[in-house]
């Protein structure tokens, strides 16, 4: 009776979840969804109807050159990411709670800090002058700086340096449920750490490299700030090369493009949701 | 078995030395701002030449630097305000007051997280166009409340769903109205969250780039969006300085976060001691 009573029935009751919801999405709707459908639109419609943009981009080798750095920087990333991941995640997973909390530090401390402040550290540190080129100079170890910056290295590094945390993450959470006993049953029954390694460990931490090689791939396709800053034109992605043709008023390619990656992109997600299922993705968010 | 112990202790050893080249790696990029900024260099020089504030006093006597920060900051709590109030409400009704489709909505909602930030910028920007938004302070605000919501939606969904409706089960029967309940019961249980779901708001905005490019506008020059076209053009040690208040900001807050939750842990495991 109180219940009811405070709550309230009927109609209302089932008006008062659309209530809740009414502005959040009006502004997913409205400044998310309908311009992006709008570029959809644009894309086939700027500056004749049909599909002549698509087929620009298709049949012009230089776009192509950008797709395909784009997944290839995104793939280096990946690769890079893991190796430096995989040791360090297993390594917190087996530490005490409590220390695993405390070396966490060093892994979430660069969430917070701005990417701008970042990326002047990585010109500081691979420029012609640089903290490294001078370090090498000083100690002989070479006679001329080494070009470290503004090309394919340090895009692939300021990338990776951003990149990591989300690695980390992702393979200390699986890492964390697997069951450590089922690899001292194996190595005392006289399996080798080789052994123990192929056929236990790393296909148990699998759903981790699975989920952060995913998550890593997906957010390496929309980098825009590193590529701009820290690479040559060789390393133009499908972010800047969108962004060039908004500045030059090319909407056309510019949008055809944007459907391009948005497609990329949403396809990887589909295999996450198949592989993984959102949830995962929705509670690492929820996890830092 | 001696040699067994020997054979597993190399590879901790070559382990914790993988760890800590792994920790430099993340945390040296953003502590090698700090000695730069005190140089007295006119170049970027390492080590420094001589220690000078030269770099800050270029800072704060800059108002086109000042009015920048100042920009940022009213945007970032405007975005906090308003992507928190909207994530809780939407989190209230996914959380309390399920029906069937809304596991869509909760995707729907989630999207902007999902679809890289350019092909948001571009989209917004089209629209903007025609709205007359692009360069107003409300047109920011709002492009960069989409990008801080889905945050925000996930860290109250998750706080709702840690609430023992028992607990309020319990006030309403000893006659609390639902407003005391709220305001006593079901706040203070949600309040790391709220804290949380803040933060995330504020950084989302505070640190966005790539929507400011393209709304920002001549008004607009955000402190990220100064830094850009600063880094683009010309390098000199005032960045430094910039980059060393920001990552000062970025410790306070972040230890201010892990206070929270350890102090949140440490009541917690209180609780449970007593049960």
């Amino acid at each position: 009776m109180p219940n009811e009573a405070r709550l309230g029935s009927g109609r209302w009751m089932r008006l008062l979840p659309f209530l809740f919801l009414a502005p959040g999405l009006a502004l997913v709707l409205l400044l998310f969804l309908y311009p992006l459908l709008r570029l959809v639109a644009q894309s086939v419609l700027d500056p004749t109807p049909g599909f002549d943009n698509y087929v620009a981009v298709v049949t012009d080798p230089t776009l192509w050159q950008i797709i395909e750095t784009t997944l290839i920087i995104s793939a280096q990333c990946t690769i890079v990411t893991l190796l430096l991941a995989y040791p360090v995640s297993y390594l917190l997973s087996r530490l005490p709670r409590a220390r695993a909390n405390l070396l966490m530090m060093f892994v979430l401390l660069p969430f917070w800090t701005s990417l701008l402040v970042r990326m002047y550290a990585w010109m500081v540190l691979l420029g012609r002058h640089g903290i490294i080129n001078e370090a090498l100079l000083g100690m002989g170890l070479s006679a001329t700086p080494y070009p470290l910056l503004y090309n394919r290295f340090a895009v692939v590094v300021g990338m990776s340096h951003f990149l990591l945390p989300f690695m980390i993450l992702s393979l200390y959470s699986t890492m964390i449920g697997i069951d450590h006993s089922l690899i001292e049953a194996a190595s005392s029954m006289g399996s080798s750490f080789r052994q123990t390694f192929m056929r236990i460990y790393l296909p148990l931490s699998l759903p981790g490299i699975y989920a952060g090689s995913l998550l890593v791939f997906i957010l390496g396709m929309g980098f825009y700030i590193t590529p701009a800053l820290l690479g040559s034109p060789q390393e133009t992605t499908i972010s800047v090369y969108i962004q060039q043709q908004i500045e030059e008023l090319n909407w056309g390619e510019g949008t055809a493009m944007a459907v391009i990656l948005v497609g990329i992109v949403v396809a990887l997600f589909a295999v996450y949701d198949r592989l993984l299922g959102f949830d995962r993705l929705f509670r690492s968010v929820g996890a830092q | 078995m001696i040699a067994g112990r020997t054979g597993r202790r190399l590879p901790h050893t070559l382990l914790w030395a993988y760890a800590i080249a792994v920790f430099a790696f993340l945390i040296v990029p953003l502590v090698v701002v700090i000695p730069v900024s005190f140089s007295a260099g006119m170049y970027l020089q390492f080590p420094p030449p001589g220690f000078s504030l030269h770099w800050y006093r270029d800072y704060f006597g800059d108002p086109q630097w000042i009015d920048a920060t100042v920009l940022s900051v009213e945007i970032a709590l405007c975005v906090v305000v308003l992507a928190v109030t909207v994530g809780s409400l939407a989190a209230l009704a996914i959380v309390r007051m399920p029906f069937p489709g809304i596991g869509l909505i909760r995707i729907l909602l989630m999207t902007p997280l999902i679809v890289p930030s350019v092909v948001v910028a571009v989209a917004v920007y089209s629209v903007y166009v025609s709205f007359h938004l692009i360069g107003s302070f409300l047109g920011i605000v709002l492009a960069h409340t989409i990008l801080a919501l889905p945050f925000t939606i996930v860290l109250m969904v998750a706080g709702f769903q840690r609430i023992d409706r028992r607990l309020e089960e319990a006030s309403y029967t000893m006659g609390a109205s639902v407003a005391w309940t709220f305001r006593h019961i079901t706040l203070p249980i949600l309040r790391p969250s709220l804290f949380a779901s803040a933060i995330f708001a504020f950084i989302a905005s505070w640190d966005e780039i790539i929507m400011v490019i393209f709304i920002g506008g001549g008004a607009g020059t955000t402190l990220p969006l100064r830094m850009f076209n600063y880094l683009r053009t010309e390098i000199n040690p005032t960045i430094a300085a910039v980059s060393t208040l920001l990552l000062i900001v970025a410790i306070a807050v972040f230890a201010g976060t892990e206070g929270f939750r350890l102090r949140g842990a440490a009541r917690r495991s209180v609780k449970g001691s007593d049960a």
